[in-house]
């Protein structure tokens, strides 16, 4: 009796240590960067640093002003959701409530397999199509441009979107629609005006996630943005958060790459606002 | 028996562990610092010669021309990397510049671009944003697009301090390899890059600059001009202990020609 006990209790410790170690790793990383990021900005100046306008890290006189690079971040993200989401809903709807089984059945293997391709096969397709595809059809000098990170992202986040949005919708109890067709409502209607208001928390859900997808790729933008610290605008080059760490990192050195390390401490600040925003929406819609 | 099995490997580890650090405290050292655009030349030619060398460490710190020939002043390092020629107060303060290789970088254009050769100043007038449109250089109307390098790249280093463009590049995109500027500018018919020299292939257009086509050849000759020296600098009053004297050697030697050359320069012997 007491070995099985003893046993279980090791158990016990092992599985605590796994996910010790999971915990370790967030705590590890917002420490590090928290103790990295923090130098340069005290340095430059917190205001300097977040509402500067002009990055130029090695430049003789270097300045290190970020706000290009977080309203890039912040449009790019907010234009994918805008082209994404509602396409990735709209699937999702049809996927639950109105396709054909054999549809439903290939549409859902397509959908995984696009979860499946890595970024930089985004980046790639994207570079080679999709950004001389813009300077054809826009007419202007380069496709490489803020709406070609949009689009490849709009892309990437569809199937999260999709999943988590089906999901919820699928969860949404029989009744409600029975109920609702049994008063003489439209299939239609009974979709959009009680099975989806009842699967809000899910769709909302499905956003958040999209942004923070949307917000922390860097690969497949860097392919297709090009890459300059512009202020964002919608044909010209532009440079995201993410892309600024990544892009520089490799040769930087002194006050560079602290600065690229307070970047980075930036999106992280970002990412935890949106993982707060999905908390409080998950705690919302168990109270409900 | 598990027990055993385990004090023995602890053991054996242990044991590696002190032999390691016996052998790394006979090891000799030689430092080099200086330069990022030598990465390649340097890392090949330290791994060539540690292979060679056993007992032998190549360090390399890759802090910029600047800040190597500073530590060489100073005497914080062996060998300084400079990717550009000592300036005269710095040879007058008692530092040696030995050229290793030369560094030449290609223009490039898409292969549907009519125009095939620049002057150095159309080049830093384009960069610079002067001239904007192919026709005002002889090619077809079309907005030129500047596709450039990152920030703290070798060769957009080079590129500028060449043509008296640094920090004034109006980049229209801005890429980190080689690799994506050949691309980019084989996929934009009014597109113009740069890349090293060694990596350039035939999906894009290789210009002649001031009517000299960039090789080998004319790069040794000085005649193209879109070049610049790796330079190994030393203290001339204070000879290099016996270890760095016989890697400085080694990397001058004609063995190590072919593989200056496989890291995509031009070497001097």
């Amino acid at each position: 009796m007491n070995i099985k006990k003893a046993k279980e209790d090791v158990i016990h410790f092992i599985f605590l240590i796994l996910g010790l170690i999971a915990v370790g790793s967030v705590l590890v990383i917002t420490v590090y960067l928290v103790i990295s990021g923090l130098p340069a900005i005290r340095q430059i100046g917190l205001a300097e640093f977040l509402f500067g306008t002009r990055w130029a890290s090695t430049a003789a006189e270097p300045e290190y002003g970020i706000l290009p690079f977080i309203l890039t971040s912040i449009y790019g993200t907010a234009g994918a959701i805008i082209v994404g989401v509602p396409i990735g809903f709209f699937a999702a709807v049809y996927l639950a409530k109105m396709a054909p089984r054999k549809v439903c059945q290939v549409m859902e293997l397509c959908i995984g397999v696009l979860a499946g391709i890595p970024s930089v096969v985004y980046g790639l397709v994207g570079m080679l199509i999709l950004v001389p595809g813009i300077m054809n059809i826009f007419d202007v000098p380069d496709g490489a441009s803020l709406l070609a990170a949009i689009v490849v992202l709009a892309v990437m986040i569809l199937p999260s979107v999709i999943n988590v949005s089906l999901t919820s919708l699928q969860a949404v109890p029989r009744e409600y629609e029975e109920a609702s067709l049994a008063l003489g409502a439209t299939s239609t209607e009974t979709y959009f005006k009680v099975t989806v208001p009842a699967a809000k928390s899910g769709i909302f859900t499905a956003i958040v996630l999209g942004i923070g997808r949307a917000i922390g790729e860097a690969m497949a933008v860097m392919m297709v943005a090009g890459n300059v610290a512009n202020m964002p605008s919608l044909f010209q080059s532009v440079r995201f958060l993410t892309t600024a760490v990544a892009s520089e990192m490799s040769y930087s050195s002194g006050l560079q790459r602290q600065a690229l390390f307070s970047i980075a401490l930036v999106l992280f600040f970002f990412i935890m606002l949106i993982n707060a925003t999905l908390l409080v929406i998950k705690k919302r819609s168990q109270t409900v | 028996m598990k027990k055993i099995l385990a004090i023995a490997l602890v053991a054996l580890c242990a044991a590696g562990f002190v032999f390691a650090s016996g052998a790394s405290e006979t090891a000799q050292i030689v430092s080099t610092d200086g330069s990022t655009s030598m990465e390649s030349v340097i890392g090949s030619l330290a791994e060539a010669y540690m292979n060679e060398n056993p007992n032998v460490t190549v360090t390399y710190n890759p802090t910029g021309s600047g800040s190597g020939i500073a530590a060489v002043q100073e005497g914080r390092c062996d060998i300084g990397l400079s990717s550009r020629a000592l300036h005269d107060d710095e040879v007058a303060s008692g530092l040696t510049g030995t050229t290793l290789a030369l560094d030449g970088i290609a223009i490039i254009v898409n292969n549907e671009n009519p125009v095939s050769d620049l002057t150095l100043e159309q080049i830093a007038a384009m960069y610079t944003g002067e001239i904007t449109n192919w026709s005002e250089v002889g090619g077809n109307d079309g907005q030129i697009v500047l596709i450039g390098r990152e920030a703290g790249s070798g060769t957009r280093d080079g590129f500028e301090s060449i043509t008296g463009t640094e920090d004034l590049c109006q980049y229209r995109q801005e890429l980190t390899s080689t690799g994506d500027v050949i691309t980019t500018v084989s996929t934009n018919p009014n597109a113009i890059g740069y890349a090293s020299l060694s990596a350039v292939s035939d999906s894009v257009k290789t210009l002649t600059v001031n009517g000299v086509a960039p090789s080998e050849e004319t790069v040794l000759s000085g005649e193209y001009l879109v070049q610049r020296p790796f330079v190994m600098v030393t203290s001339s009053s204070e000879a290099l202990s016996e270890t760095a004297q016989a890697f400085f050697d080694y990397a001058l030697s004609s063995e190590a020609a072919p593989i200056i050359a496989g890291a995509g320069a031009v070497p001097l012997n």
